[in-house]
């Protein structure tokens, strides 16, 4: 646990970073701090570790108070990852990751051995070990940080920015592979960034913070959505809120309907058998889904190919949440959302309109928007 | 020349290696001497105008007259080259001390946060990472002292010190050209033998820098 006790900083030429901070980052969850560039979050991590002292207020690991604890060892206790990673360009890969268990004292070939674990661990693989992070893509180099972070074993993480520097397919990857270690870890998690949706994606709990480094709302996810505490938290979480809380409520059992398909490969009649206003969805051998084929435009006696597949629609898993659920319906030609089972198999295929009466329906029996399910990569597709 | 060789072939090699060492002990002590001074001017921003200043003055201070002036200074005999060791390692400090700390400083904040956050203390972070990132530039910096000194050296001739130099004074006096010519290449000689190895150090040192995709 990391606790906040009315933490300011203030520097001497009179501007205050942090304003009487009172937070509890709980044991083995994320906590993000989100907010607008100067609203203290990243001095606020940085207090944690005391690369930033704090003016007055107490920073708390666990029962200890920060301030108490030599400088140099509480940071080797603490994993820190940082945008653009950091990575110290004259050392290895693996002599990266194996910083602090060198510095803590451990033998050379178990400091190595464990490098070699973590890379495997975050995706890497093991023949980067000898490589220079000159050598190494953006994304890899951040999982490295990822890595050296965890290299001790940390129980306490702080992560400050550390995907803002990659493309969005890479951050939207290495966004997904953190939540999946953390699963594996459950480490104490405090994570800074400016992005609202990346903070709603990981965080258990958010903590959005305004200019002046004022906590103006703490609350988790859904409820951030869900119920903004002023117009500078209703401001900053964005629009789409209704459309984005639906992330965190599971979609349940929906009311599927059987969708006739075509292999690929099938002639015109057969597809014009199995069409439904117009479209006809294609499965490869395995029932996956590929995508949908509008039969006017297919000539007698042609087959369907690939190329007349229209691919703009998503697929939603059957455990995903109602707004995947929603997005493939709203996103497919045919209007009819495809769902697939966690093996990728075509389960059956949902309305709008079906989905949206399910909303309407559990806003009626009053359920609340606290069902946390991990948020699908939006666009998601076989 | 190669009469004036096979001559005084003896007192030629004596005065090449002379030479040599005369411009290489400097830049060595420079070296050691300008790292702690480049790290206080990188570490401390008021301290940084002072002592770039200040070698940027001693560096334009006449060689032939800080050779002259050395030994009321020093207290040693007019002819030693104890002399021109101390002002050549004068210069090199005063070229070095100002690379060394603006590389120290071009150490990317990232590298600098992340090694700090990883708890290197104080004289580790500075010996394990802000001193190997800043090689490359340091070495630089060195390959122009080195080139610099066997230049100076010299100018030590004129100071009754025997080295390449004196194959300039003597063969302006003699009126031999070719005297001066041989001077002149085995100056070149020994630089470019200085500027090899210094290279080939600075490569074994940054293995890292050459590791590109």
């Amino acid at each position: 646990m990391i606790k906040f006790d009315s933490v300011v900083k203030r520097y001497p030429d009179g501007t205050t970073a942090v304003d009487g901070l009172d937070l509890v980052a709980p044991s083995g969850q994320i906590t993000v701090l989100v907010g607008p560039s100067g609203c203290g979050k990243t001095t606020s991590l940085r207090m944690v570790n005391r690369m930033v002292e704090p003016t007055s207020g107490t920073v708390w690991l666990d029962d200890r108070d920060t301030a108490s604890v030599p400088a140099a060892e509480l940071r080797r206790g603490i994993g820190y990852v940082i945008q653009q990673a950091g990575l110290f360009p004259h050392r290895t890969i693996a002599d990266n990751i194996a910083t602090v268990p060198l510095l803590l004292g451990w033998d050379k070939r178990k400091a190595k051995q464990r490098a070699l674990e973590l890379m495997e661990r975050v995706g890497l693989p093991t023949d980067l070990a000898r490589r220079y992070p000159a050598q190494l893509s953006g994304g890899q180099q951040q999982r490295v940080g990822v890595a050296r972070a965890l290299a001790a074993d940390p129980p306490v993480m702080l992560m400050d920015e550390p995907f803002s520097a990659v493309d969005p397919v890479v951050r939207a990857e290495l966004q997904n592979e953190f939540l999946r270690l953390q699963s594996e870890l459950d480490k104490t998690i405090l994570f800074v960034t400016h992005d609202i949706d990346e903070a709603v994606k990981l965080g258990d709990e958010v903590g959005v913070m305004r200019v002046g480094g004022r906590l103006a709302q703490l609350a988790t996810p859904a409820e951030l959505l869900a119920d903004p505490v002023d117009d500078f938290v209703a401001g900053f979480v964005g629009r789409d809120r209704g459309y984005r809380s639906l992330g965190f409520r599971a979609a349940g059992d929906l009311p599927l309907v059987t969708e006739p398909t075509v292999r690929l490969g099938a002639d015109q009649a057969e597809a014009l058998r199995a069409a439904r206003d117009g479209w006809v969805l294609a499965v490869d051998e395995d029932a996956r889904p590929q995508g949908w084929i509008d039969v006017r435009q297919l000539d007698p006696g042609t087959t369907v190919g690939p190329d007349l597949l229209h691919r703009g629609g998503t697929v939603a898993k059957e455990d995903d949440s109602l707004r995947a659920a929603l997005d493939a319906a709203l996103s497919a030609p045919s209007g009819r959302g495809v769902i697939a089972g966690g093996d990728g198999r075509l389960i059956g295929t949902i309305t709008a309109r079906e989905v949206v009466e399910r909303i309407e329906a559990e806003r009626s029996a009053g359920v609340p928007a606290d069902t946390r399910e991990p948020e699908p990569a939006a666009g998601s597709r076989e | 020349m190669i009469t004036y060789l096979q001559d005084h072939f003896q007192q030629t090699v004596e005065r090449f290696y002379t030479h040599a060492w005369l411009a290489v002990l400097p830049l060595v002590i420079g070296l050691v001497l300008a790292i702690p001074l480049g790290w206080l001017a990188s570490r401390y921003r008021r301290v940084y105008p002072g002592v770039i200043n200040l070698a940027g003055l001693l560096y334009t201070l006449p060689s032939v007259a800080l050779f002259v002036i050395m030994p009321s200074i020093i207290h040693t005999k007019i002819l030693s080259p104890i002399n021109v060791v101390v002002a050549l390692t004068i210069y090199t400090v005063a070229l070095m001390v100002r690379v060394i700390a603006d590389a120290l400083i071009a150490v990317p904040a990232e590298v600098r946060s992340a090694a700090v956050a990883m708890g290197f203390t104080g004289l580790g972070r500075f010996l394990r990472v802000d001193l190997p990132i800043a090689v490359p530039v340091i070495v630089a910096g060195l390959r122009v002292a080195a080139a610099s000194n066997v230049g100076l050296v010299s100018v030590g001739a004129l100071i009754g010190v025997d080295q390449l130099g004196s194959l300039f004074t003597e063969g302006f006096t003699l009126f031999v050209g070719s005297i001066v010519l041989l001077g002149i290449l085995l100056c070149v000689l020994l630089a470019l033998i200085l500027d090899t190895t210094i290279v080939l150090i600075g490569r074994r040192l940054t293995t890292w820098q050459r590791a590109v995709a």
